[in-house]
């Protein structure tokens, strides 16, 4: 009975010592050799997987920049910090200009504020709900508010207001544009971080249109363009733009004198 | 009589709900003040406008032409002057251009007639034209299938190099509930679809031709046999038990000629070509009359219809029109869809214009509808049973929920029919044939 088990203790103690030497000598053996610098530039990336590199992930896009020589500076969450800590790795020379950008939903459309063609039941998704006469919103080019954005932000920086929009922290925001790639209406857009007015609105219904089916869209009538003319808004099928890079006088002035508020100030 | 028949997996029994209208013969609508003429109502590529504003047609005039491989022709509905051009949405969603003409008061019936009249001693233009002569007939007549899918009919009836069609199947079978537009069609022009079929079997070359009709429609079976009789055809008319989706191309020619169509093909690989009654009566006004396709006749019905009927309404007649033709809503309809229930899309706006695809509209009010609230899946696995594809609902849904298309695609999701069997069927209330168009429409986007 006894030597039963100090037999079995035995043996199996001696298949692990032999094993264990296996593994010892295949791990000397057959290491694979890898570029340290490799796991310097994963560790320089901000690890947060999101995609927007166009890589499988942060290991994926740095494996890339060491050997296949694949462009620095791809990150946008990791922005100018971690763009310069890579070619500091990689020993080149960086010219990254770019500005942080955000996401915006460019809509202040809700159910009080606009108007509704149906009772929409089905998937709650926008990209299904638009396949039914392109969603519930008498307006085809709003916010459809399902979230499919929220759905796909890596970071979760978008949520739903009490009054039923959707909105974007833009502190939260690492400009990934998952959401801007999801969103069918292309109510999602991107804006600089320090973007001080934004419209928010996206329709190019004609003003007469818009002003019937919602009291917070641009009409188109102008008036932002004309009398503002170093705001930088200009207007392009019914439905005014902001260039950031304009010297933007007087912004302030444009968004009190739109008629239907669609200019808005960014908090 | 011959055995009836069915296809062998899945399908449902809906109520048929078709005595609402099927002894209401058809009723030729008053012509449109305005026809409004969207360029997409059919399968494939949009006819490209070629009048302009202020230009004046006369009714049959091509004003929209197909030119992709897989388009069809649109002719005005009516003799009049182009108002405008516009962009409307149409009630399946699709948004599309569209031409307003202004009907000429003087424009009546009797210029269609005089136009389009079959001429007593013409000799026999099936048995005078070739093949490829009646096919660009159908093309010019901008002929396309009025089952409801709309794919223009001239591409179906050209047989591919190398392959060849032993049978003509011809769809009358009409599964969806409330419809009955078809089945008018069996009664009321029985003969004309007889011409219309000797000359599809003969632009396919077809040495079979099987009618394929549900038994609810005894009436027409009956009739469409004694025509065959009484000009000694071959014919054969097969009687079919009810059961939805029958009407599918698929479904019905497991039943009829027990082939099957493999995953992503079409009928022609197993050797046939379905048709349905009313394109074939179509392709006989193409080519006995010369007209092309400007009217069809719509099934108006639904508990908040009052007085359901069919109607011979032209192209371009607004839905209101025909709403009013059928004595107007008795209450507010709580859901208004063009088709039938099953895969109708419902829509909002009664100013959309009949197409060539609307066979019928159905008003239903709110007693009709289920106002349960959806659950989680209980996974009953009744989806599964009814679903005449052999696909898993359940697990389809799923996969799409979460974002896993491409797993979907893997089980087959291209080969869903979005007949409705498994969201009739859900316990749970899913919008699972919702869900699949969207997952559809999201695996096309990332490919
Ligand atoms: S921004 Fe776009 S994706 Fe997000 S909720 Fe609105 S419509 Fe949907
Ligand atoms: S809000 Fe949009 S851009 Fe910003 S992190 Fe989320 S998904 Fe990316
Ligand atoms: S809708 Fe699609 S999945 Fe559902 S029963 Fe029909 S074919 Fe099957
Ligand atoms: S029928 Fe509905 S509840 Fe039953 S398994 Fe299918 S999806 Fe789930």
């Amino acid at each position: 009975m006894v030597s039963t088990i100090v037999y079995a203790f035995l043996s199996v103690s001696l298949l692990g010592a032999l094993l264990g030497m296996g593994l010892a000598f295949a791990a000397k053996k057959l290491a694979v050799k890898k570029d340290e610098r490799v796991i310097l530039v994963e560790e320089a990336l901000p690890g947060i997987n999101c995609g927007a590199c166009g890589f499988a992930g942060c290991a994926a896009y740095a494996e890339a920049i060491v050997s296949e020589g694949a462009e620095i500076g791809l990150c946008p969450p990791g922005g100018k910090e971690s763009a310069e800590k890579v070619s500091e790795i990689m020993g080149k020379v960086l010219n990254f200009s770019e500005k942080k950008m955000v996401a915006k939903v460019h809509c202040n459309g809700n159910r009080e504020r606009t108007q509704y063609d149906f009772m929409y039941k089905g998937v709650e998704d926008c990209n299904a709900a638009i396949l039914l006469h392109g969603g519930d919103k008498s307006c085809k080019y709003g916010c459809l508010g399902l979230g499919s954005c929220i759905q796909v932000c890596p970071v979760d920086a978008i949520s739903k207001t009490d009054d039923g929009r959707v909105e974007v922290d833009k502190d939260l925001c690492i400009g990934c544009k998952k959401c801007v790639d999801i969103c069918p209406t292309h109510v999602m857009k991107m804006i600089p971080y320090d973007a001080d007015y934004y419209v928010a609105c996206n329709s190019f219904d004609k003003g007469g249109t818009v002003r019937k089916i919602c009291t917070v869209g641009c009409i188109g009538c102008k008036i932002c363009e004309k009398k503002f003319p170093e705001s930088g808004f200009i207007v392009t099928n019914f439905l005014s733009s902001l260039d950031y890079d304009s010297k933007g006088v007087d912004r302030e002035g444009a968004a009190e004198a739109c008629p239907t508020n669609s200019i808005c100030k960014i908090l | 009589m011959v055995k009836t028949r069915t296809f062998p997996k899945g399908g449902i029994h809906p109520h048929g709900r078709k005595t609402l209208s099927n002894t209401a013969a058809v009723v030729r609508l008053p012509f449109p003040k305005t026809a409004v003429v969207p360029m997409s109502q059919h399968l494939g590529a949009p006819a490209a406008v070629c009048v302009a504003k202020g230009d004046s047609v006369e009714a049959g005039q091509i004003i929209g032409t197909g030119e992709s491989f897989i388009s069809a022709d649109i002719h005005a509905p009516v003799s009049g002057t182009v108002k405008d051009i516009i962009s409307i949405v149409l009630p399946n969603s699709v948004r599309t251009q569209a031409v307003v003409i202004e009907t000429e008061t003087t424009f009546d019936e009797s210029v269609l007639e005089n136009k389009y009249r079959r001429e007593q001693n013409d000799s026999d233009p099936v048995a005078r034209l070739s093949s490829q002569e009646l096919i660009s007939i159908v093309k010019k007549a901008g002929v396309v299938g009025m089952g409801g899918a709309a794919f223009p009919s001239h591409v179906k009836f050209q047989v591919p190099k190398g392959k060849k069609a032993d049978y003509l199947v011809i769809n009358g079978v009409e599964c969806e509930p409330y419809l009955t537009s078809d089945h008018r069609m069996m009664l009321e022009h029985t003969d004309e679809i007889i011409d219309g079929i000797r000359a599809v079997q003969k632009m396919i070359n077809a040495p079979q031709v099987i009618i394929g009709i549900e038994k609810n429609k005894m009436d027409a079976v009956e009739k469409m046999e004694k025509a065959i009789a009484d000009r000694g055809l071959t014919y054969i008319v097969q009687p079919l038990k009810v059961k939805y989706p029958q009407g599918d191309e698929k479904q019905l020619l497991k039943a009829v000629i027990k082939r099957e169509v493999p995953s992503g093909g079409l009928p022609i690989e197993i050797g046939a070509v379905v048709s349905n009654v009313g394109s074939i009566f179509a392709v006989y006004e193409a080519v006995y009359t010369g007209k092309p396709l400007i009217d069809r006749i719509v099934t108006v019905t639904g508990d908040a219809v009052r007085r359901p009927g069919n109607f011979l309404a032209a192209v371009g007649t607004s839905i209101r029109q025909l709403v009013e033709a059928a004595g107007g809503f008795t209450e507010a309809p709580a859901k208004i869809v063009a088709g039938g229930p099953m895969m109708g899309f419902s829509f909002f706006d009664l100013d959309s214009p009949v197409t060539k695809g609307t066979s019928g509209i159905l008003a239903l009010t709110d007693k009709n509808l289920d106002h349960s609230p959806m659950t989680a899946c209980i996974s009953c696995g009744k989806c599964v049973a009814v679903c005449p594809m052999g696909l898993q609902p359940t697990k389809l849904f799923r996969l799409i929920d979460n974002g896993n298309f491409d797993e979907a695609l893997k089980l087959n999701l291209m080969d869903c029919k979005e007949c409705g069997c498994c969201a009739y069927t859900c316990p749970a209330k899913i919008p699972l044939v919702h869900g699949f168009k969207y997952g559809k429409k999201m695996a096309r986007k990332k490919s």
